[in-house]
């Protein structure tokens, strides 16, 4: 319920945002943007529960995303309710293809997210080490796990997020572009994505 | 040799462990480098059989050249498409039979001309109808779920999605107001890997819905791994093929009537081994191999064991490593030259897990009397520019006239392909 009420008033926030941004026409990219980064945080690193820090990505995955959004393509049926998936299905309607080029690109351009202070927990990294090695994540997400091209930036990402879209990508809930994610997660225990999901917010 | 590449591995192992402690602050108080082979040991633990990940390599710079290669979302302007660049065999013509429209994937002609297209990454069906000289792009279904596969059978069209079969009767007479689709099948597994589908109905009346091996190398059980056929009401399932990895594309010949289908070969084993296959039926309920044997000749170190690929139906043609053989029609048409006569044109996708990428083409395969593979040749070439794709060819399907349409869901447009006469740029 919790989690549900966040989104909720982050859904309500950016509703309002959206709404007023719309209206007016002739704005820059980067002001369109203000109220995507009033959650996502302005510099690239989200401040939010679940909701995922923007920078570093690379655009070609952000406008994949996007795409998604605004063809309502994004929640499995039983994800049709999530609040999440509503704002930016809300944020994305009536964007143009070149609406979707143009905030791929600007927001490209945010720098990444930074390594938390705390380090982390030497056991634990140690074994979610292995788990990155054993399960190739940085055979597609490169070893900095900074990605590249349709292959999201995944170092410094929320805890949170990266646990919640490890469990929905296991579970056929979120539909991704293609199968990938469901296949490489399809032996991975829910354990072992806390564990990786600790290590990745953690990485430097 | 054995022992000496595992050595290189470990190395390449403790460096990258090396690396990650070297950074992180929090592992200084690990034991220092006297104890490296029982992290590197931990590092790669046996992955179970059947694990997606078996034969990928650590992370590398040469394992960043093998990751999927996604297509653009958006299509590309029409005027961005690669049609100067693609060859063809002299005296055939290229044209842009549309564009705009996302991720174009299987084709099918109405009766009466229309176009109708499935896609993989959208949600949409879409028709094409060419009007006085004008072109219309109709959505004609829609929030449908990966609708790949598409056939057209007196008057009704019939849409696959990853797990379930739908139609339209009637439908180039409803192409403004098409009613909803009508489910008529729903008895299909709802896997990701290898859940997309290439539909046909074959000269048995019957419509033939493959269902791919649900994973890289993995085993299958009754529901997978196979094509199987059904009464046009979704009754009477058969098996016609089974030991198939993933079909996305086939066709009965027009002689012997027999059914022939593209199969595309694992992943992460190698560069070059296996290759894709070009399979015919000649019995209902083959085995082809898959995931024990592959290409013919090739047991899969994994599941090989205590099998010989003896006991397996061979491929009529093996059609290179990773190049992805989708869709294939035989040639029954008029317009081109009479050596193409009961030809396959096969569109091959083009590789993603191969460093340098092969495919990204359409081959025409000439066979002899008896059904077997006489020879093939490039039909049209030019989707690969750099080692980068500038276009991936899909599905092949033919026009009333005998033209050829081909679909690239990497730009999202359909090409038309004439013989004789220079035709004018369709744009």
């Amino acid at each position: 319920m919790h989690t549900i009420d966040i989104g909720r008033r982050i859904a309500v926030a950016a509703l309002l945002l959206c709404t007023a941004n719309q209206s007016l026409l002739g704005e820059t990219v980067a002001e369109r943007a203000a109220p995507c980064l009033a959650c996502h945080g302005e510099t690239g690193q989200s401040e939010n529960p679940e909701v995922p820090s923007l920078g570093g990505q690379p655009a070609p995955y952000l406008l994949i995303q996007l795409y998604i959004f605004r063809e309502k393509q994004r929640a499995s049926p039983a994800k049709k309710d999530d609040p999440m998936i509503q704002v930016m299905t809300e944020m994305t309607t009536g964007f143009t293809d070149d609406d979707l080029r143009n905030f791929s690109d600007f927001v490209a351009k945010l720098p990444a997210p930074k390594p938390p202070a705390d380090a982390g927990d030497a056991d634990r990294m140690q074994r979610a080490a292995a788990l990155i090695t054993q399960n190739r994540c940085n055979s597609c997400h490169n070893l900095d796990l900074a990605g590249r091209d349709n292959i999201p930036h995944i170092a410094n990402q929320r805890e949170d997020y990266l646990v919640r879209t490890m469990r929905e990508y296991k579970s056929n809930d979120r539909r991704g572009y293609d199968g990938a994610m469901a296949e490489v997660l399809a032996p991975v225990n829910d354990q072992q994505i806390l564990d990786l999901a600790y290590y990745i917010s953690r990485f430097r | 040799m054995i022992p000496r590449v595992t050595a290189q591995r470990s190395i390449l192992l403790a460096g990258t462990i090396a690396g990650v402690l070297f950074a992180a602050p929090a592992f200084s108080q690990q034991p220092p480098a006297s104890a490296p082979p029982a992290t590197a040991s931990a590092a790669a633990p046996a992955l179970p059989p059947g694990s997606p990940l078996i034969g990928r390599p650590d992370g590398n710079a040469a394992a960043a050249k093998l990751a999927p290669v996604a297509p653009p979302p958006l299509p590309a302007a029409a005027d961005k498409l690669p049609t100067a660049k693609l060859k063809l065999p002299p005296g055939f013509n290229i044209e842009v039979y549309a564009s705009g429209i996302a991720n174009t994937r299987s084709l099918r002609v109405g009766d009466k001309g229309t176009v109708f297209v499935g896609t993989r990454l959208g949600n949409k069906v879409t028709a094409i109808v060419k009007k006085d000289g004008k072109t219309e792009i109709k959505t004609i279904a829609e929030g449908l779920y990966r609708p790949n596969g598409l056939a057209y059978h007196k008057g009704t069209l019939y849409i696959a999605e990853l797990s379930q079969i739908s139609k339209i009767d009637n439908v180039e007479a409803n192409l403004d107001k098409p009613p909803k689709p009508t489910v008529i099948y729903t008895d299909l597994p709802k896997d990701e890997a290898h859940g997309w589908k290439f539909i046909a109905i074959g000269p048995d009346e019957k419509l033939y819905i493959p269902v791919g091996q649900p994973g890289n190398n993995v085993l299958h059980d009754k529901d997978h791994g196979q094509i199987r056929r059904i009464n046009l009401d979704g009754s009477g399932r058969e098996n016609v093929a089974v030991g198939v990895r993933n079909t996305v594309g086939f066709d009965w010949n027009p002689v012997n009537k027999q059914l022939y289908f593209s199969d595309n070969g694992r992943d992460w084993l190698s560069e070059d081994v296996p290759q894709d296959e070009l399979n015919r039926i000649t019995k209902v309920g083959q085995h082809f191999g898959a995931p024990y044997c592959y290409q013919g000749n090739f047991l899969d170190p994994e599941f090989g064991w205590g099998h010989s690929c003896r006991e397996f139906e061979p491929p009529v043609m093996l059609t290179g490593p990773h190049s992805a053989g989708l869709g294939m029609r035989f040639y029954t048409g008029k317009m081109f030259p009479a050596k193409y006569k009961n030809v396959i044109f096969l569109a091959r996708h083009g590789s993603w897990n191969r460093s340098a990428k092969f495919g990204g083409d359409v081959v025409a395969i000439f066979l002899n009397k008896d059904g077997t593979v006489k020879s093939s040749e490039p039909f049209i070439t030019g989707f690969l520019d750099n080692n980068n794709y500038i276009g991936r060819p899909v599905d092949v399907e033919f026009m009333a006239d005998g033209s050829m349409l081909l679909s690239d869901d990497w730009n999202g447009a359909i090409y038309r392909i004439t013989y004789g006469k220079a035709q004018v740029a369709g744009r």
